[in-house]
């Protein structure tokens, strides 16, 4: 009998932590299958299905440390556009990114999703972040 | 009795086989687009009369060299043609990494060309379109960036049964569909093919190859 209650307790637990863990996961997986389609209707045009860009006209976006060291204005990148010319895999890139009209959580969707695709693992860019990086937009 | 039955299939199966052989010799010649009129005229005193077919009208250019290019300049050339404009955000960047494919399939043959149109003269210049040409990583005289009169570009579309219209409306300034149209050397159109869609660019690049074994005609245009 008491080798049962045991048992019992012993599967409650080990449920209980992988309910939690599953918690985070699903919320990434939420994230991440919501923007593969916001990237395949509103970025594979130009940057390609594969995030490898066109040539030397649209930078590819398979560039990890660029993603990590710009993280916090992503948002603002895919929300106003981009004119500047930025620097991808050591290559100078200059023509001009359309503003993309998104709301916040579709951004937040499809920057965790290009973050986690292309060779990227840089895990969940969620919309509080989005949110907040989005108030700093230069 | 029973040699009857045999011969009756061996002669079926020899049907079927001509019949399919017959079947893929037309489905490898490339149709011919666009209006068509017969005309009947007397050659050594007899007769005839011949399908005279739509073909694409006169028309001049400047490339990004800024060299002049005319429908001449397209003699016994195979060619390939859309319409663009450098800054466009929808469809174009798709449509020119799928003819990237057809440039690299035909840059170092020499009787396949590629033209791209731009339907924004004003703002693709020459120089414009030189950076542009140099950007995609083209060079050499196979794929050409073309710019002219508006009015005529808009005009020429047409010819090549290809949409463009300007729209204030659409991110851009102007709608047009991202058609490739091929056009063999008699500058008649033999096919259209969806410039966005991989697989159709896929078989334009056979079709082209198809267009290059085509034997040539003797009736001149």
């Amino acid at each position: 009998m008491k080798s049962i209650l045991t048992f019992f307790a012993l599967a409650a637990c080990l449920i209980l932590f992988f309910a939690c863990q599953n918690e985070k996961q699903i919320e990434f997986n939420r994230y991440y299958a919501s923007g593969q389609v916001v990237y395949q209707t509103r970025c594979q045009n130009c940057h390609g299905a594969k995030g490898e860009g066109l040539a030397a006209l649209i930078p590819p976006l398979t560039d990890s440390i660029y993603l990590k060291s710009h993280k916090d204005d992503l948002a603002c990148y895919v929300q106003n556009g981009l004119k500047d010319s930025i620097v991808v895999h050591q290559k100078s890139y200059s023509g001009q990114m359309p503003s993309v009209d998104l709301a916040p959580v579709e951004i937040a969707q499809v920057l965790t999703y290009i973050q986690n695709s292309f060779g990227n693992k840089l895990g969940l860019y969620n919309v509080e972040q989005v949110n907040n990086n989005l108030t700093k937009c230069k | 009795m029973k040699t009857l039955i045999i011969a009756i299939a061996i002669a079926s199966g020899l049907f079927m086989e001509t019949a399919c052989t017959s079947n893929s010799n037309t489905q490898k010649a490339l149709p011919i687009y666009g209006n068509r009129e017969p005309v009947t005229k007397t050659v050594n005193g007899k007769t005839i009369t011949d399908t005279v077919y739509q073909t694409i009208p006169a028309f001049q250019f400047v490339n990004q060299y800024g060299k002049t290019i005319t429908n001449k300049s397209l003699d016994g050339n195979i060619y390939v043609a859309d319409f663009f404009f450098t800054s466009c955000p929808s469809i174009c960047p798709v449509m020119h990494r799928n003819m990237l494919n057809v440039y690299n399939a035909f840059k170092d043959g020499n009787n396949v060309k590629i033209l791209s149109y731009s339907i924004d003269p004003k703002h693709d210049s020459v120089d414009v379109l030189k950076k542009y040409a140099d950007k995609l990583g083209i060079s050499g005289n196979t794929w050409w960036f073309l710019q002219g009169n508006k009015e005529e570009t808009y005009k020429l579309a047409n010819n090549y049964l290809v949409a463009v219209k300007e729209d204030s409306n659409t991110p851009g300034g102007y709608i047009h569909s991202g058609y490739f149209v091929l056009i063999d050397k008699q500058k008649r159109i033999r096919g259209t093919y969806d410039g966005t869609n991989t697989d159709d660019v896929n078989k334009l690049i056979n079709d082209i190859k198809t267009l290059q074994s085509e034997p040539a005609e003797t009736i001149a245009q």
